[in-house]
């Protein structure tokens, strides 16, 4: 690559104010976290003791650290595989029809631009247990439906909300994995007389994997960190703790109980998890997945 | 072709269509339920139907203080603008001079820079919340636009992207822009700069949408009407009523909401999923 050689200062003027910001911004506050986990403060900012790894053992000696453990592990697999089997589904149709697969993109496409917390506004308004179109159809099906009451129904609001939100997503993605699948491989394998369903699992799934694999990643990241705003302004953790994921618990501790050391404590195991679940995800799936 | 079969191609379109009708349900009670008056909302089930209120909820939420928001929503869309356009504008900004500086000189240090800036990737704001919240805070930037902007102008995104795309641009280029006396600053703004307008639409749309979708940082770095964001204001909305919720108030505000990012992603479609396809693959 061809470079400016004789510039000293320009290439530093160019990058200060990234550098600025990043600084700032990202790493102060990365580096504060890391140090907070290892003090008690008092809530008041008068004072800190070191109390070392103590924080970490309270956190990991609570009932309810892993509580909101299992229920994140419940609410990202229930968004990342519903998100990514009903795209996978619609996009495996649009691909089909190859008159409009255009189009439906067009028109699906959409709900990506809807804010997570957006998205359970309107859900939470469809599954109002007064005026709700779809607790509606639920109770004449004799189904009780109050997710300001029922934790496993508040954890399916915002778990339908999130999958309507980032199907759009997935669908794009999907779409364009099976577009550019080479159609006469298809043909070849309907000629030797094997059906869709059987071309659909001996071909087009392996050739989908490398974008499944990426889709995975990207929905658990999703539903990990982005659907705070669907859950804070639906269920707001809510009911008795039943939709508090991990997120919504650094949070809590943090901001509400101001519990500081916890909170950090928290954000750096966290922290470690997404690092841990983005290796395994690599160094397990990655071998089977063919590229 | 022969593996092709008509009555699964018509299938296929049913179900699919069926999947549109389901999706835009959600937005449809939206729009019905936003020209209803409470009374007549809590008549029974949410109407599939238009009420007799049209465009009054929307003209009221955007002209009038709405409930306990003590601010009507022309406000919030206004700093919600402010701060997506400012996220999206800036990020841009210095990413594009960063992503310069490093592909095309050579100076000391030029890894570790590159390095640093990487590694911002991997950290959502949303973990790192509490001390960057801190650091706003003893700066000053509670309750103002440079607070709502740049702590999450921070990730390095955007620089690789450019990065990315600097790489591809013949070395040819550069040298003929110097044999012919141009400078670093005459080669970044006429040649580099209009080679790279799709690439700068496509990251505008990712991250006008990413700016105006936030939820955690405004939440936090708000307590003041004046600089909430309207997404934000919406749980402020569903919670204040005592006794009944004011649906028709929530959703004309919802739709004001989405309006903005949907219909930037209609008209910049084609940049969008460029963008996507480009961002994160």
């Amino acid at each position: 690559m061809a470079t400016f050689q004789r510039h000293r200062v320009t290439p530093w003027l160019l990058l200060a104010p990234q550098l600025a910001v990043v600084a700032i911004f990202f790493f102060w506050p990365a580096a504060q976290a890391m140090l907070q986990a290892f003090y008690v403060e008092d809530p008041f900012g008068l004072g800190r003791t070191f109390v070392a790894f103590e924080n970490f053992a309270r956190v990991l000696a609570s009932a309810e650290y892993y509580r909101a453990l299992g229920i994140t592990v419940t609410f990202s697999a229930g968004v990342a595989l519903g998100a990514m089997a009903l795209a996978l589904l619609l996009a495996v149709l649009a691909d089909r029809v190859i008159k409009g697969a255009g189009a439906y993109k067009a028109l699906l496409i959409w709900p990506y631009a809807v804010a997570p917390a957006v998205a359970g506004v309107l859900w939470g308004f469809m599954l109002d247990p007064e005026l709700g179109l779809i607790s509606a159809g639920l109770g004449a099906l004799d189904i009780d439906w109050n997710h300001q009451l029922n934790g496993g129904q508040a954890m399916a609001l915002v778990v339908m909300a999130s999958i309507w939100k980032q199907m759009s997503y997935n669908f794009v993605f999907f779409l364009a994995g099976l577009q550019a699948i080479p159609r006469s491989l298809l043909e070849a394998a309907a000629i030797d007389g094997a059906g869709p369903w059987r071309r659909f699992w001996t071909i087009t799934f392996p050739l989908l994997s490398p974008t499944s694999f990426f889709l995975l990643v990207m929905n658990s990241v999703y539903a990990f960190f982005e659907t705070f705003g669907t859950i804070d302004a639906t269920t707001a953790g809510g009911p008795g703790g039943a939709t508090r994921t991990l997120v919504y618990k650094v949070f809590e501790d943090g901001f509400i109980g101001y519990d500081l050391g916890s909170s950090a404590a928290q954000s750096v195991l966290l922290m470690g998890l997404v690092g841990l679940l983005t290796l395994l995800q690599f160094r397990y799936l990655e071998r089977r997945v063919q590229y | 072709m022969r593996y092709r079969r008509r009555g699964l191609d018509i299938a296929s379109h049913a179900l699919l269509i069926l999947a549109l009708i389901a999706f835009c349900l959600p937005v449809w009670l939206a729009i019905t339920a936003a020209t209803h008056d409470q009374a007549s909302l809590y008549t029974g089930t949410a109407p599939l139907w238009f009420g007799s209120e049209g465009l009054d909820n929307f003209r009221a939420v955007l002209t009038e203080p709405v409930g306990r928001l003590g601010t009507d929503v022309t406000r919030l869309l206004l700093n919600s603008t402010v701060m997506a356009l400012g996220i999206a504008l800036g990020k841009i900004a210095i990413a594009i001079l960063a992503a310069y500086a490093i592909v095309f000189f050579r100076f000391p240090l030029r890894r570790l820079c590159f390095w640093l800036i990487f590694i911002t990737l991997m950290l959502p704001v949303e973990v790192r919340i509490m001390p960057t919240y801190k650091v706003a805070a003893d700066l000053g930037l509670l309750n103002s636009y440079v607070g709502l902007i740049l702590p999450l102008i921070a990730s390095a995104t955007a620089t690789f992207l450019f990065r990315q795309f600097y790489l591809t641009v013949p070395p040819e280029l550069l040298e003929a822009a110097r044999v012919d006396g141009a400078g670093p600053w005459r080669f970044l703004k006429d040649i580099l700069l209009p080679l790279s307008t799709t690439n700068i639409a496509a990251l505008f749309v990712i991250m006008f949408l990413y700016g105006w979708n936030q939820y955690l940082w405004p939440l936090l770095i708000t307590t003041e009407s004046d600089h909430m964001t309207i997404v934000v204001s919406l749980k402020r909305l569903l919670s204040s009523a005592d006794n009944l919720v004011p649906w028709q108030t929530v959703m004309a505000t919802a739709l004001l909401a989405m309006l903005p990012p949907v219909a930037v992603i209609v008209l910049m479609q084609r940049y969008f999923v460029k963008g996507l396809v480009d961002a994160e693959k």
